[in-house]
Parts: structure tokens; sequence; C-alpha cells
């Protein structure tokens, strides 16, 4: 098993946590995007998109975080963390707050993390009315999450499952910006985040990032 | 009734009667204008289940009513219920139909073994992460907001361009080697990308950076040739109720 990315890459870290939580063995292939290396013919054979991270399994090759993810929760079902649910029903529901993360969760979030963070550190200037747009967005998404879970121990079901797992990149870089207040002030959020943020696999990653 | 591998069916139906029976217990709320909503129909005319389609009228406000956001707590269409079980999101929801009902209608919709049904996980990703964002965001400027009377960002409509233009180069190339996106037959993937370019087609003038894309072009005009969608158009053009 290989995954090609690099440690600073949220995607390439949603995949990297799972592998961890299912306690795989895998080459981490890092790729140096600095040097366009994303881009090259032979990383573009395996990511059309060139983008991180790709993955291998024997003669399987996968791109996108989510499918990797799931590809791994499911093939390795009986192996380290259970990141799914058996239960068809129960599993329906997961897979509604998986989702909810990719099209709702997402894109207000990693633009936060983008204005917050990144920006800053590669000298860009923030710009106050996306910061503002955003942090608009992401309340009304966290406020429906307070609600979730009120009733839910984790978003998706009463464990731990990858509708939780893909939140792990993003939560981790916005906990470090003034966006954090968004998730400390709601009380279910803030224990939700704080559990999966402590997690020993999540922990892994981070050491991994430096 | 009996037990049945767990479960009850009457005495004599196999699974699938089983399945169809309860079938017409499916509900979707939401107008078939509504991409979203349109993804979903697509899919339950695509496995042949019955659904009753439950019209909301978002211009009276109804789906941001009590009522509806117990079904969907971002007040956003479509939702979806099926035998007590209250869904939303539609690829979640196609995933569950899919799942559900996997011996009706199209078998392959969502993969006949492992290893497809991986592809069709990738390719609904990249649809979801890579071909949703900026596709939507030009159905918006250039198909509704003329509609709704509201002003256009040109700033954001070159933007969505080009990203939707680099998005489509990629599946030129894979579209060289593969009949559909995820393999050589018809899968969710498609089916997914359907809405949104259905609007840029036919109610914008940027479908030509579909047809104008030979390999493109030539998997849009088969996937929007198929029945299951032609009946989904039907549908927007004359909604039930509302």
């Amino acid at each position: 098993m290989k995954l090609h990315g690099s440690p600073i890459s949220t995607a390439a870290q949603r995949a990297l946590v799972a592998l961890y939580e299912k306690e795989l063995e895998f080459d981490f292939v890092v790729v140096d995007m600095s040097k366009g290396e994303h881009k090259s013919e032979s990383f573009l054979s395996l990511n059309p998109f060139g983008q991180v991270p790709a993955f291998e399994d024997g003669d399987l090759k996968l791109f996108e975080s989510r499918a990797v993810t799931q590809y791994i929760a499911h093939a390795y079902a009986d192996t380290g963390t259970k990141l799914i649910c058996r239960n068809e029903k129960q599993m329906a529901v997961v897979s509604v707050w998986m989702e909810v993360e990719a099209q709702q969760f997402n894109a207000p979030s990693t633009a936060l993390a983008w204005e917050l963070f990144y920006n800053p550190m590669l000298g860009i200037v923030t710009d106050p009315k996306a910061v503002e747009e955003n942090e608009a967005k992401l309340a009304k998404v966290l406020d429906v999450y307070e609600a979730r879970l009120a009733k839910s121990k984790y978003i998706g079901c009463d464990c731990f499952t990858l509708a939780d797992l893909h939140h792990l990149p993003i939560l981790q870089i916005l906990m470090t910006t003034p966006v954090k207040a968004a998730f400390e002030s709601r009380p279910n959020v803030s224990r939700w985040a704080s559990e999966i943020l402590s997690r020993p696999a999540w922990k892994k990653v981070v050491a991994l990032r430096g | 009734m009996v037990e049945i591998r767990g479960e009850l069916r009457e005495k004599g139906k196999s699974k699938l009667q089983t399945s169809l029976m309860a079938a017409t217990g499916v509900k979707v709320y939401g107008p078939p204008l509504s991409t979203a909503v349109s993804r979903v129909l697509g899919c339950l005319l695509e496995k042949d289940v019955q659904f009753q389609l439950i019209p909301i009228n978002l211009a009276k406000g109804e789906h941001k009513k009590p009522d509806f956001l117990k079904l969907q707590p971002f007040g956003q269409v479509p939702a979806f219920e099926d035998e007590g079980l209250s869904l939303f999101e539609s690829r979640a929801i196609c995933r569950y139909i899919c799942e559900k009902y996997a011996n009706g209608g199209n078998k392959g919709l969502y993969g006949t073994d492992f290893l497809s049904k991986a592809s069709i996980e990738q390719w609904l990703e990249a649809e979801g992460q890579n071909f949703n964002p900026p596709s939507s965001a030009l159905v918006f400027q250039l198909a509704f907001a003329p509609r709704m009377k509201l002003k256009q960002d040109e700033g954001v409509i070159k933007q969505n361009e080009e990203k939707l233009a680099k998005v489509l180069d990629v599946y030129e190339k894979r579209l060289g080697e593969s009949r559909y996106l995820a393999g050589d037959e018809f899968s969710l993937v498609d089916l997914s990308h359907l809405p949104n370019a259905h609007y840029l087609v036919s109610a914008t003038n940027r479908g030509e950076m579909f047809t104008a894309r030979t390999n493109v072009g030539r998997w849009w005009g088969e996937i929007s040739s198929r029945d299951s969608w032609k009946k989904v158009v039907e549908m927007q053009k004359s909604p039930p109720g509302a």
C-alpha cells in the first residue's frame, strides 16, 4: 500500500489518519509540491487532476482523499478502528453527514484556513470580507452540528466514523486561528471537536506534519 | 410475514418484490428544477424505484419552515424519506438508493464489484469536489440569476469558467480512454453530472464548454439522451403540484 502526498496537505492528512486508525502498513511517498512534482507525467497517471493524495493498493489506484478513506474503511473493515457501520440504515445516515462535511463544512472552513493560516505564512494579505462571509457560512453549519451533537455522540452515529474523521485536517488548522471561538462557544461542538482531535491516530498525523 | 435472513417478508415474495412493494413509501421533497433534487430523481428512475414527489415551494420559503427543517436541517432541497428513514444531501441519497435497491433497474449503477465501486467513489468525489463548485456557480450566475432578476458577478463567472475548463480538460483526456468517467458502463458518476451540465448546455451560452470538446461532447450526448434523464427533464418542464 502506498500513499503519495505531502504531510502538510490537508487532503493527504485525511487519508493518512484513516490509514493510522486502521493500523495498516503502508509507504508514505512524499510528493514535493514546491518542485511541481504533483504536475509531473508520472504523478498525473495516478491523479489526473494533479492533486494530492494518490493511493495504491496492489493494482488498485485511487485519488480523492474521501474515496481513499472509504476504500480503506470497507476493504479493511475488520482491522483497527471500525470507521463505518455494518447496518444499512445507520450507514446511510453516516453517509449523509459525510456529504455534509464535503458539501457544507469543507468550503467555508477551507476558505478560512487559507485566509487566516496559509496566506499569512505566504505573506498574502488577509481579506476581511472573505473572512466575514465564510465565518457567517461556517456559523450556520456549526449551528446544525450543535443540534445534531445534542442527539448523537459523534456526527454520523454513536461511534467514531469517517464522517468525523474527514473533518480533522481543517479542524486542526482552524483551532489555531481566531475561528476556534466558533467551535468553543458551542458546547456540543466543542466537546466533539476536542474528542476527535485528541485521538492517537490524529496525533500521529500532527507529529508527522511537524 | 416470515423472517428470511433477518428481514420480515411476505411469504413467497422475493427480496426484490418486497423492496419494490415498500418502494411506494419513497418520498422526495423538492422542486424538480433544483439540480440536487433532479440528481435524486435521475437515480430513482435509473433504478426503477417508485416514488412520490412532494413539491416544496422555494419562492414561498417552504424549505425554511420548521416542519421541513426537521427533515433537512440546512433548509435545502431535497429531503428524502424511505420506510421511516430520513435522509438528505443528494449524493448520500443516491448512494442509499443504489445500495437498498441494488437489484432494481440499472444493476451496475453503483458498480458490480469492489474495484468498479472504488473507481465510482473516486469519480463521485471528483464530481463533488472539482466539477460541482465551478459548474454550480456558473449555473447560478448564468441560468438562475437572470430569471431571479439578481445581478451577475462577472468576476465570479470568469473565475469559475477557468476552473471548469481545467476540469473538463481532465475529463476530455479521461473520456478518450474510457467510455464513461468511472469505466465502460454508465454509472452514478455520470448521472451526478447531469443536473449542472444540463443547465449549462440548455440554459446558458456556455454549452460549448461541453460540446466543443470531442470526447466530452460525445459523452454528454450519450448520458443526456438516457430515458431516465429525459424523464427528469420532462418533470422539470411540468412539475407536479406547486
